[in-house]
């Protein structure tokens, strides 16, 4: 079903297709690999699997998000952790007055990484290349720092949720398979949001912009408005995905918005491959099956991540899509 | 807060303020001159101050260490500058980011790997471990005056080296256009090297002159990278000048901020709420600080014309 849907968004897209496998084969492959993942990890250690595998796609959402403003958009946001944090502590905060109702957590995480994202967009978009990642990781430290000193909160320690959100007061995603489909319906929703905006006129002004802004302004386009709007967009999405991830842990912390973190973000879209959406996917999902992985090994396994991204930076530009002949790094 | 009290923040202030200097330094010279971001220059910071550690553990003397620390901080960086970063000159800044990202992590795991996670601790020079006395009648202790004296004196041979001599000149004129430099007959490759290793070896003593009062640990530099990033930025990239100021700037509206934060709001709001609030925005206001001269001036402070 899953794949069904997936090849009528890229159908929808009705763009020329540089290569099928990379632009319908890939991404079928995935969600159905993904839908049917539970059935496989039947087989094996279940609860393991499926909260990895989960772990896996809410970073897949936060990343797919990220690739819209820095593949699509070409803004290096080096603050995005920010929103996974505000989705987070929108759970954290609420459930903790009693407010355990998901619609309504999701609806106020969803609103405030909006707005987070269209006051602090205003101004960082103001700036250029350098300047803006410098400017959008000061509008992440502020958060994290607030969320520090939010002593009522936990501050440092951050605070445990007494439970899932509830949905219409039950505990329908308690459950690891159900939540795991709860954040699979997420993922696909988000994905296909992704393609229909890069395939829009909306996407077509926005690649223009990051391509040559002084010309989309002489065809009468501003293109502010339209990276403003991506931005906050893309803000919403890294919160649903910060939503998640509260759900998921049953616990908040600043930890989850440290500028580590929002460069582990942008790692994850270049691993993949920049400006395809489902290369975000595989980098999100290589990038943590990669560390789950070595943190088995050995204790000191970013002595090993460490030189390996540097390595992927080095040799292997338009990451995982660039090796399987998809689009590159610049379309 | 009684003044004394105020010139003891103002003193940590200034303190801070230098050591921040001492990173943006090299941190501002290799983005001006070579348009590179490096991430990892806070943990050349790091590995100042666990060389200071190891050399002092070895030889028993905090002068002997820092004079091995300084020289092993120069080569690291240049090593560094070899394997990995002079492949990333003619990247995008992504693709910088991300690199030097990786240097980060690998080195904040080898000093763990070395070192071990638990802090380490730097016995402090007998000849500055003492305390003078402050109009007021508090004691300071002589070590923080020493790096503030330190921190001025290599503020003052920057000034100088860039200023008044040749090679400032390259770097200066590397700077505000790297081809025309190359097409005049530099070799600007051995130049970038240069400010590299410098700039790592800054960073370095900056890190080996905390050791005594700070406690060595993984992970120490990358906080303070922040830091130093948010001072070049609202210095202007590229000038020292604005770097200095900048990082005084910086050092003491978050030292002072702290404390007199919450004896400020206590004016308007009622004291629990008021030192509630001012602990939630002291850590901040760096930040705001930084956002709202972006927001007037997109280049910083003092921008270097190009």
């Amino acid at each position: 079903m899953s794949g069904g849907a997936d090849f009528a968004a890229a159908a929808a897209a009705g763009r020329p297709v540089p290569s099928r496998l990379g632009r319908l084969g890939v991404p079928a492959l995935l969600f159905t690999l993904l839908a049917l993942a539970p059935l496989l990890a039947m087989a094996g250690a279940e609860g393991y699997l499926l909260s990895l595998l989960s772990r896996v796609m809410i970073f897949a959402i936060a990343a797919i998000a990220l690739d819209l403003i820095l593949g699509y958009g070409g803004l290096v946001s080096f603050g995005h952790a920010a929103f996974l944090g505000i989705g987070a502590y929108a759970v954290g905060i609420l459930s903790s007055h009693g407010i355990e109702d998901a619609f309504v957590q999701l609806a106020v995480a969803l609103g405030a990484s909006g707005l987070f994202a269209l006051a602090t967009g205003a101004i960082s978009l103001r700036t250029k290349g350098v300047y803006f990642i410098m400017i959008t990781l000061a509008f992440g430290q502020m958060l994290f720092f607030l969320a520090t000193s939010l002593a009522s909160y936990g501050g440092d320690d951050g605070l445990t949720l007494a439970s899932k959100s509830l949905i219409f007061g039950r505990k329908l995603i308690e459950g690891d398979r159900a939540f795991y489909y709860a954040v699979f319906a997420c993922l696909l929703v988000t994905y296909i949001l992704g393609r229909s905006i890069v395939a829009s006129r909306f996407g077509r002004v926005l690649r223009g912009s990051r391509d040559n802004p002084v010309r989309m302004e002489a065809i009468g386009f501003h293109p502010f408005r339209y990276q403003l709007a991506a931005y906050g967009i893309s803000g919403m999405l890294t919160g649903l995905a910060g939503f998640l991830l509260a759900n998921q842990a049953e616990f908040v912390s600043p930890a989850y918005m440290t500028w580590q973190r929002s460069g582990e973000l942008i790692f994850m879209v270049i691993l993949g491959g920049l400006g395809s959406l489902h290369g975000a996917l595989l980098g999100a999902a290589a990038f943590l099956l990669l560390e789950e992985y070595l943190a088995g090994v050995t204790e000191h396994w970013k002595m090993i991540f460490g030189p390996l991204l540097i390595v992927v930076v080095l040799f292997a530009r338009g990451g995982i899509m660039g090796i399987l002949g998809g689009r590159g790094r610049r379309d | 807060m009684t003044p004394t009290l105020l010139l003891v923040q103002v003193l940590n202030g200034l303190q801070f303020g230098l050591i921040l200097f001492l990173i943006a330094a090299g941190l501002t010279l290799v983005f001006g001159v070579m348009d590179f971001i490096n991430l990892a220059h806070g943990v050349q910071y790091m590995v100042g101050a666990y060389l200071a550690a190891a050399f002092a553990a070895w030889t028993g003397s905090f002068w002997l260490a820092l004079g091995l620390a300084l020289p092993t901080a120069l080569v690291v960086g240049l090593l560094l500058e070899i394997l990995v970063f002079r492949h990333l000159y003619d990247r995008d800044h992504l693709d910088q980011v991300l690199a030097t990202f990786g240097v980060i992590l690998f080195l904040n795991q080898g000093v763990k790997f070395l070192w071990g996670a638990a802090p380490l601790n730097v016995p402090m020079p007998d000849l500055l471990s003492g305390s003078i006395p402050l109009p007021g009648g508090l004691l300071y202790p002589t070590y923080r005056i020493a790096i503030i004296a330190a921190g001025l004196g290599v503020a003052g041979l920057l000034y100088v080296l860039v200023h008044h001599t040749r090679i400032g000149m390259l770097v200066r004129a590397g700077a505000s256009n790297a081809p025309m430099v190359s097409a005049l007959g530099v070799d600007i490759r051995r130049l970038f090297m240069g400010v590299f290793g410098f700039g790592a070896m800054l960073a370095g003593f900056a890190g080996a002159m905390v050791a005594p009062i700070l406690s060595v640990e993984p992970g120490m530099g990358d906080n303070i990278l922040i830091l130093a990033f948010v001072v070049i930025v609202i210095g202007g990239i590229g000038s020292i000048r604005g770097a200095f100021l900048a990082a005084l700037l910086i050092g003491l509206v978050d030292t002072v901020g702290r404390t007199l934060a919450p004896t400020l709001l206590r004016l308007f709001l009622d004291p629990s709420v008021a030192s509630q609030t001012g602990r939630a925005v002291a850590p901040m206001l760096i930040y705001i600080l930084m956002a709202a001269v972006l927001f007037f001036r997109p280049s910083g402070l003092f921008p270097v014309r190009r």
